[in-house]
């Protein structure tokens, strides 16, 4: 960046902290006297955006693993997700769970609903690669990118008509397009309360499930990629493709495993956010979608850690923004950030140079 | 044990091999020889089933490989250390190697020995085993190319280029451990501009010119051949 072109941007930069910053919520004696006042909250508000942060991640994933693979933005898997949360739903429906159903009964069903869920992203994202994008696999690369926002709005008028069988799935409620109401089965038991630790931070049951699930398939996905021979092979693809053809690699095969993966991903994330958010509406793949995407990038897209890193960050970002500055900004804080670290780091946080040596 | 007869291979509608016939008979060392441009990486490429031939064909031990992806022919026993390297480079060394086994169906015991094996063939490979291969000298790389291929436990060893971009003593250096493989009883097809030293290890030879076989014969009859010596050898 050349120096005057740095000089226009801290000045656009301190413009929109100084001036604009206030207008959306930037008020730094009010925070700094928000946070003095309470600061467990300040610790409850990051654990939940440690938790909302993980589930952007495993989508995240998602996409990061396929570009990583085959340098394709899959527009359609923050779709895909939300079709898990739908298919999570319905398990739940045919268990016939409710709010407040005892724990131990609930078990069943979610491991049930994981299953399902994470089997039918998969299979459904093998079917998306395997019909909307390897027949352009070596055409032009903004096909294949308007075929993944075909298949967006293919899965979305999917989960719009999924959330209308009302007469068969009598949990999606009355109005096929309104948010549905996901059963809460997660306890909120206070943990530190139940250890008799005397603080104000909230962090229930549900929180430590969610968290622990989410970290758990976060950590299998890493210990898959970095120890097992179809692991590797899957790196070995991203790095270099020809390469990996000369070792005896079957690429396709390669290509298919990844889809698998990331959408079991998906899967389990729209599992995760209905139990925790209980609410589930067949657009928020949209935002989700757009938020993990960000994360990726944000991470370094291609890069896995990034992905988890930008994932936590954007999180963390959207919910002290939504205590401390306005929630109605939060978007606009979380993608001023975005811009800000792009800036900087064109390639993103853990995004590598990817010039080899001759 | 490698034979192709009149093959075409074209990027598009640009003809990169206009109808090259050779062979390999086991145990030799071969070389195709020949300027930038001339085809010989395609010539590898095309055995390899990166590229598919238009027209001709390909026997391997008298098996057509036409219709066999690159995987199965890599277990079929034909491995390569690419143009240009093509080491992975966010992978150490370790694995780079490990990779190099991928298609193979035997206990780690096994392959371990033969990645021992490769480490006694290149002990700077040892020393630099858990580093990433994308931080290794261009030698390091090649030998790592190479050592990957070796990890194949290949009849026929397809290297492209070896001496690329390395300096004298490296180069002389690579091939003297090409000359040792060959001792071994490997099979290799050993494409190469510096053709000086190609011949002196090698058993026969083809010019590769435009994608034609313009010469062929003994490295030796090739080596004071007018021709070669020539445009090839840098000599009036």
């Amino acid at each position: 960046m050349k120096p005057w072109q740095k000089t226009v941007l801290y000045i656009v930069v301190i413009y929109f902290i100084f001036l604009l910053g206030p207008t959306a919520g930037l008020d730094i004696p009010r925070i700094v006297q928000a946070i003095a006042q309470s600061p467990s909250l300040l610790v409850t508000q990051l654990l939940v955006g440690l938790i909302n942060g993980a589930i952007i991640a495993i989508i995240a994933l998602g996409y990061t693993l396929v570009y990583g693979i085959i340098e394709l933005i899959n527009f359609a898997h923050g779709d895909l997700y939300m079709l898990g949360g739908f298919a999570a739903l319905t398990v739940m429906g045919a268990f016939g769970m409710q709010d407040g159903a005892p724990f131990i009964s609930a078990i069943i069903p979610m491991l049930a609903a994981l299953l399902v869920s994470a089997g039918l992203c998969a299979g459904l994202n093998v079917l998306t690669e395997r019909y909307a994008y390897r027949p352009l696999r070596n055409a032009p690369r903004l096909a294949p990118l308007i075929s993944a926002i075909g298949v967006s709005f293919i899965f979305q008028n999917l989960g719009l008509f999924w959330g209308g069988l009302r007469s068969f799935i009598p949990i999606m409620g009355n109005t096929a397009a309104a948010p549905k109401s996901f059963p809460d089965l997660l306890p909120r038991t206070d943990i530190f309360q139940a250890l008799g630790i005397q603080t104000k931070i909230d962090f229930t049951v549900k929180d430590l499930v969610v968290l622990v699930v989410a970290a758990g398939l976060m950590i299998g996905l890493n210990l898959f990629v970095q120890r097992t021979p179809a692991g590797k092979a899957m790196r070995a693809v991203a790095q270099n493709r020809d390469a990996a053809k000369i070792v005896g690699i079957n690429v396709d095969q390669i290509i298919v495993l990844t889809f698998l993966i990331g959408g079991a991903l998906a899967g389990a994330a729209g599992l995760l956010v209905g139990l925790y958010n209980n609410t589930i509406v067949f657009t928020m793949g949209f935002t989700a979608g757009l938020r993990a995407f960000t994360a990726a990038v944000l991470g370094g897209i291609g890069n896995i850690t990034g992905a988890m890193l930008g994932g936590v960050l954007i999180g963390l970002l959207s919910a002290l923004s939504d205590q401390y500055l306005s929630s109605r900004w939060t978007d606009a804080w979380v993608f001023a950030v975005l811009v800000l670290i792009l800036v900087f780091r064109p390639s993103g946080l853990l995004g590598e140079n990817l010039q080899e040596k001759v | 044990m490698l034979e192709l007869i009149d093959v075409s291979t074209y990027y598009g509608n640009i003809q990169a091999l206009k109808g090259i016939s050779l062979h390999v008979e086991a145990g030799e060392v071969v070389t195709l020889i020949g300027s930038n441009g001339a085809g010989k990486s395609t010539t590898l490429r095309t055995i390899q089933g990166l590229l598919r031939p238009r027209q001709g064909r390909i026997l391997f031990e008298g098996r057509d490989l036409q219709t066999v992806p690159t995987e199965e022919i890599v277990r079929l026993g034909i491995a390569q250390s690419p143009e240009g390297r093509m080491i992975f480079p966010r992978m150490t060394v370790l694995e780079n190697l490990e990779m190099g086994a991928f298609q193979r169906r035997d206990k780690p015991a096994v392959i371990k020995a033969d990645m021992d094996q490769v480490f006694d063939r290149f002990p700077r490979l040892r020393e630099r085993m858990t580093q990433k291969g994308g931080t290794l000298s261009g030698g390091e790389q090649q030998m790592l190319a190479i050592g990957r291929a070796l990890m194949a436990r290949p009849r026929l060893l397809l290297l492209d280029e070896p001496s690329m971009g390395l300096a004298p003593m490296l180069v002389s250096q690579i091939f003297s451990i090409i000359q040792e493989i060959s001792a071994e009883g490997m099979t290799i097809l050993l494409v190469e501009q510096n053709a000086r030293m190609a011949l002196t290890v090698a058993n026969r030879g083809y010019v590769l010119q435009t994608g034609e076989i313009v010469l062929a014969g003994d490295a030796k009859d090739l080596q004071v051949n007018e021709t070669v010596r020539k445009a090839y050898l840098g000599e009036e």
